[in-house]
């Protein structure tokens, strides 16, 4: 047993995070955010990257990857709050034409939601009287709509790896404010009231990383389910966190905090919710 | 990243396996909790029969007498024997999880050829004199004196939590041989003795805790006499020592609780489907909920259980992590043990009533829940001290 990063997940982590970092930096991510809409050149940009085609064989074009290999990259997405169809458009690779080098977008009706709806180019599942929603997340557009849920484990799993991602991130925002920060003349992460609160967010990260990553190596629905479950809380409470160690910068609009925070809560609904994670987890003992 | 366990390890596995199945029936039957000689006697028992068959110290390095086994063995020895409804390490803590692994590392050969053959034979058990009415979180605040006289140090002071003291045979002793100076860290002037409890001058008072049964004590030392020789790690280097001991306590010593929390969770499951509680969402999604708590506290422990045996078997500071939300979550699990059983909580003849009173100390033994997150906080995550 070594449970832990092997060099080559390590070298495929950071060469994602570098690749983020080249096309999807914070000043892109707020421009996105002023003019809201896929950006389909960083979409294949990410399928000349292999992001979608990841866990397809080498015999089909793809990188012949595994699920642990796709939860890192996921997991750098969420962390760089990267928007789009990320999931839907990673699992119908191989089969939807275009979907594995991101020259088309495949976006999923995922039970009461379906996300991008009108920028997708091939769309799953019944969307039949789909109706649009104001998004609480400015990244995500999103409908309504009234199909069943499609409950594919390796989605939520891969939904969870971007909730890793993000809390991860959060987590890092806060103890970088608390850090700088000063009041009372010293740094407020000296103060022990935020110093816990930093404390616990790493606390939630690590627990849900290690649920996400196990979830990855065996594949078991059950063990899906409880990473769901852990990485939405993770990423949610993280990010509401975080907001509180940025004191009045967090509740603006500038701070990024707000764009976690609501991107948690879309993904926390998508694929599988704490409530229907805790029922196939109850089932299950 | 690999879960699965190479050849190796499953053999190891199955051989632990089949003697469990043979040497458990051979244990008398649990001795009462309040009776402090009769657990004694049991714990040195089974670490007798765990010495017999090559088990005993397993995780310890060869060359203090353990069977040098990686922290993965380890892992599967913890997960094993607490599968089979084996003893753990009981009245054995101290020896085998503090004091030993502190005299291995630290210790002369002289004291190592002294003291741990006696903990890995069961012949012997310690206590620890750590904690003062004065100085628990802010362990470095203690006062217990120590003055050299001769080849002896005179110790005086009290010492306090001091859980086995009834029927140990040494102490594991933090003493002041510096005092407390404005312009020196406090820290920088204790000493660790190994103290012969049956020494003139011990006087140790059981306390009766909130769960009714007498866990620990207190501890009054009137000039009692330590040879010098007693010493481990040199004069006010002590705090050194310690933090060698605790990395220990926080590395692996609740590994085997939580299997057996996984296996009280499924109980708790059985019970609410015959008791009809399982019908309430908010139970049942509780339970769900625990579920997915406890497997990944097992996940975690895997993580770093790999990460310590790719640094050279060292317990990380990952303990910390692991440590907070542990013991939170078993004081959850049976609060929702509580929930199930409605009224009959209320019960001190249900083994989860008992259960429940004693969770309440998880957060705040082995370092409080608090200062776990100022450890997080500073160690992990860089913060500054402060206050």
């Amino acid at each position: 047993m070594d449970f832990q990063l092997t060099p080559d997940q390590i070298a495929l982590k950071s060469g994602m995070r570098d690749l983020l970092a080249a096309r999807f930096d914070r000043e892109a991510l707020r421009a996105a955010v002023e003019r809201p809409g896929l950006d389909r050149s960083l979409w294949r940009a990410l399928g000349d990257a292999g992001f979608f085609a990841l866990r397809l064989p080498e015999s089909r074009g793809g990188v012949g990857l595994g699920l642990p290999e796709a939860v890192l990259v996921f997991e750098e997405a969420g962390r760089a709050l990267l928007p789009g169809p990320l999931v839907a458009t990673h699992l119908a690779a191989g089969t939807e034409p275009g979907a594995a080098d991101g020259e088309s977008v495949v976006t999923w009706a995922d039970g009461p939601l379906t996300a991008w709806l009108d920028e997708a180019d091939h769309v799953w599942g019944d969307t039949e009287g789909a109706v649009p929603l104001r998004s609480v997340d400015p990244l995500t557009p999103l409908h309504r709509t009234r199909g069943t849920r499609t409950h594919v484990p390796e989605a939520a799993l891969l939904a969870a790896a971007e909730q890793l991602g993000s809390a991860s991130r959060t987590t890092e925002l806060a103890v970088q404010h608390a850090k700088e920060r000063m009041q009372f003349g010293r740094p407020i992460g000296a103060f022990q009231a935020v110093k816990h609160l930093c404390a616990d967010m790493l606390v939630r990260t690590e627990v849900a990383r290690a649920a996400v990553y196990a979830a990855a190596v065996t594949e078991d629905p059950d063990e899906i389910a409880g990473a769901k479950l852990l990485a939405d809380d993770a990423a949610v409470r993280g990010a509401r966190d975080c907001l509180q160690v940025h004191g009045g910068m967090g509740f603006t609009w500038e701070a990024d905090v707000h764009l976690h925070l609501k991107r948690a809560w879309v993904r926390a609904e998508q694929w599988q919710s704490a409530d229907e994670a805790a029922e196939v987890l109850a089932r299950s003992l | 990243m690999d879960l699965t366990y190479s050849e190796e390890e499953e053999a190891f596995r199955a051989r632990l396996r089949a003697w469990l199945s043979t040497a458990l029936p051979e244990l008398p039957p649990r001795p009462d909790p309040l009776d402090w000689p009769a657990r004694r006697a049991y714990d040195t028992a089974w670490q007798r029969m765990l010495y017999d068959a090559g088990y005993a110290g397993l995780h310890w390095p060869e060359e203090a007498g353990g069977r040098g086994a990686t922290p993965t063995q380890h892992l599967i020895y913890l997960e094993e024997t607490e599968k089979a409804g084996a003893p753990y390490v009981g009245a054995n803590f101290v020896g085998l999880l503090h004091a030993g692994p502190t005299v291995a590392a630290e210790g002369t050969p002289g004291q190592r050829a002294r003291w741990l053959p006696p903990v890995l034979r069961g012949d012997e058990i310690w206590c620890q004199g750590f904690s003062e009415p004065d100085a628990g979180s802010d362990l470095a605040a203690l006062r217990t004196r120590a003055v050299r006289d001769g080849d002896d140090y005179v110790v005086t002071g009290s010492k306090i939590w001091t859980s086995h003291a009834e029927v140990a045979d040494w102490c594991e002793l933090l003493v002041r041989t510096a005092p407390i100076a404005e312009d020196t860290p406090k820290h920088r002037g204790i000493t660790w003795l190994a103290m012969p409890m049956d020494a003139p001058g011990i006087t140790v008072r059981p306390l009766r805790t909130l769960a009714g049964s007498a866990e620990f004590a207190e501890m009054f030392l009137d000039e009692v006499r330590v040879p010098v020789a007693n010493r481990v790690g040199a004069e006010n280097d002590g705090w050194r020592v310690t933090m060698v001991t605790l990395s220990f306590e926080r590395g692996t010593a609740f590994v085997g609780e939580v299997v057996a929390c996984r296996r009280t969770l499924a109980e708790l499951a059985k019970t609410a489907q015959r008791n009809g509680s399982w019908d309430d969402n908010a139970v049942r999604r509780q339970l769900g909920r625990l579920n997915a708590e406890f497997t990944a506290l097992w996940r975690l422990t895997q993580w770093n259980v790999s990460a310590s045996q790719r640094g050279g078997g060292v317990p990380g500071i990952g303990g910390s992590v692991f440590k907070l939300r542990y013991s939170h979550a078993r004081q959850e699990l049976y609060d929702t043990a509580a929930r199930v059983l409605g009224p009959g909580a209320l019960d001190l003849a249900h083994d989860w009533t008992l259960d429940r009173l004693s969770s309440l100390s998880y957060t705040i033994a082995a370092g409080t829940s608090q200062i776990q997150r100022n450890i997080v906080a500073e160690r992990i995550l860089g913060l500054p001290k402060g206050r």
